[in-house]
């Protein structure tokens, strides 16, 4: 068969490593207190149009205040991700067809609008069947690939996947021959996200973080963003930092603002902590089919609140969170 | 026909039996977990289970929800990356991994791309490859657990996500990927099905108890071959089922669909 030697689709985001290392050259290394809130957090570092990525897989330790936040502040014409983008990505797409402008301009599609086994997102899928956001596919090792290149500071890396289909055909990557053993490989251009926001269990001030159970693409994803919110659900000191240093899984100098989120995943699952709240995701869902009805939920839910602990409060509060870490202990069974 | 089983548990006995002890395996949630529990506690003890997020050998308590939630590293090995798992794949350390989409063609390409002819305008869109197109190009072998019907076997696939035998024998290895990997078995509510070794088409082993060749034929939208020893598939025993039923999904998360 014929080989397309690269694929049609759109390069959202620039791989240059140069221009990469003339960003990262200006960005500061200093120990300083980076702790702030969510609000200023993305007030300050998500601009319109920016490449944004967010951590985590599925529903698992997902930075959720951070998405609402995007939200609610209006942010416009964003480029996105998707590598397993479960309810990250059906939160960002009620920034689209809901009198609220256009979040969302452009995806690298790996896996969006799906929510796994839970089934598919009514309003993402409005969204991305209404002409207004660009697309172009990737697979999700292909996306961390992208995300490795760029922690690595190189443009591209080869790997094995994507060959011979429409998802190359539909993608921006190239087909190369190595020059060592002549094996046809796929060209992996780096992805440099503008902003990216990951969850983590444990920060101090200054931005050395923690992370516990999977850890996804989120190490590279944090080495390969220009800037990084980080959301943790417990802000410890520096001490246990400094006593501990083999247990930092990102340091200080790739990140741009810590902010204290306690059950931060929420409705996602976050391991060792809390289990993911079934219910809510499933009347998210529901709520998705009548537009009507999604625009009254979103105001109750995202944009009449005014921070994320007001959102838990309206989604049940300590008791249900509390449930929610019985499930992830096996406690409700008795274990 | 009055059987003492679903046809669910009979597809989810299907796939297990075709996992061999000591092998590694790439599972998502839903069916291939179950028959990836169920082997375990069956006849593959050793069988060694990867979620595509980072989580090795579980001793999984429930049915995960999601491939990237806590269950699937509960009293694992291992809590690693999604790199690190498609990684040990391309190095060829990983034998199986299941499959599915909303499509399938006769040299087991999929798609869970799209659905129509405008892949800006899709009249379905859908998810994408996700890990898809990864396992495929990666692991050994590709099983395909899914519901026999011409809707989702079809002639022409509206968009090929995920790779199969592409185009036939050798298009595997002139695009690119590595040689030796590529589709296994599908498993059907109607049969069990491999691909032919020399045209790499589908074809039928074996049918299920009381299914008819020509049942099978008329849910498929390709030419559908048949093995020259077409065999019944054998019915799922009642340890199987005991295990199936009480262990693996008690709560019927699975078995209930």
């Amino acid at each position: 068969m014929d080989t397309l030697p690269r694929g049609e689709g759109e390069l959202y985001a620039d791989p240059s490593a140069d221009r990469a290392r003339a960003f990262f050259a200006s960005k500061p290394r200093a120990l300083t207190d980076k702790l702030t809130t969510v609000a200023e957090a993305v007030a300050r570092l998500v601009a319109d149009r920016d490449y944004l990525a967010i951590g985590g897989f599925g529903v698992a330790r997902l930075p959720v205040a951070v998405v609402h936040e995007v939200l609610r502040q209006g942010k416009q014409d964003l480029g996105f991700a998707g590598y397993t983008a479960t309810h990250d990505f059906q939160v960002l797409c009620a920034g689209n067809l809901t009198g609220r402008g256009r979040t969302l301009a452009r995806v690298d599609v790996a896996y969006v609008i799906g929510l796994e086994a839970r089934g598919l997102s009514p309003h993402a899928r409005r969204v991305m069947e209404s002409g207004e956001v660009a697309f172009v596919e990737w697979t999700n090792y292909a996306l961390a690939v992208r995300l490795k290149a760029a922690a690595m500071g190189v443009p591209f890396l080869p790997a094995r996947v994507m060959l011979g289909t429409d998802t190359f055909r539909r993608s921006a990557a190239r087909v190369i021959d190595c020059p060592f053993t002549g094996e046809r490989l796929v060209a992996l251009p780096a992805l440099y996200p503008d902003v990216a926001a990951i969850h983590v269990h444990e920060a101090d001030r200054y931005g050395n973080c923690r992370i516990r159970g999977t850890t996804v693409a989120d190490l590279d994803l944090a080495r390969a963003a220009r800037k990084l919110i980080v959301t943790c659900e417990r802000l410890i000191p520096n001490d246990e930092i400094r006593r501990e240093p083999d247990r930092t899984v990102i340091p200080f100098f790739c990140v741009d603002a810590v902010c204290e989120v306690p059950f931060g995943s929420y409705p996602g699952n976050m391991p060792y902590e809390y289990f993911s709240d079934e219910a809510h995701l499933r009347r998210w869902l529901e709520v998705e089919r009548d537009p009507d009805a999604y625009r009254r939920f979103l105001d109750e839910h995202v944009f009449g609140v005014s921070d994320f602990s007001e959102y838990l409060r309206r989604c049940g509060g300590l008791p249900r969170l509390q449930e929610l870490r019985r499930q992830e202990f096996l406690l409700h069974q008795g274990r | 026909m009055n059987l003492p089983y679903t046809p669910m548990e009979l597809m989810i006995c299907c796939a297990a039996r075709a996992l061999e002890d000591g092998r590694t395996a790439a599972v998502g949630t839903g069916v291939p977990c179950a028959a990836a529990m169920l082997a375990q506690r069956a006849h593959a003890p050793h069988l060694v289970v990867l979620f595509e997020a980072g989580g090795v050998a579980p001793q999984l308590p429930t049915m995960p929800i999601s491939v990237g939630d806590s269950r699937t590293f509960y009293r694992g090995l291992m809590a690693t990356s999604m790199s690190d798992i498609m990684e040990t794949c391309q190095r060829g350390m990983v034998d199986y991994t299941f499959l599915g989409g909303a499509q399938i063609d006769a040299f087991g390409n999929l798609n869970s791309t799209m659905i129509g002819d405008d892949y800006a305008r899709p009249k379905v869109r859908l998810p994408g490859s996700g890990g898809a197109n990864d396992l495929a190009s990666l692991c050994w072998r590709v099983l395909v657990v899914t519901s026999h019907d011409r809707r989702r076997f079809v002639d022409k696939l509206d968009f090929l996500t995920t790779p199969g035998y592409l185009t036939g024998l050798g298009a595997r290895e002139a695009a690119g990927l590595p040689p030796g990997t590529g589709p296994y078995r599908v498993i059907t509510d109607l049969a069990v099905l491999g691909y032919h070794e020399t045209t790499r088409r589908m074809e039928v082993l074996s049918l299920h108890p009381g299914v008819a060749l020509e049942q099978v034929r008329a849910a498929t939208g390709f030419a559908l071959g048949a093995a020259e020893e077409l065999s019944t598939t054998i019915a799922p025993t009642a340890e199987e089922l005991r295990i199936l039923r009480e262990e693996v999904d008690p709560h019927r998360y699975i078995l209930g669909r």
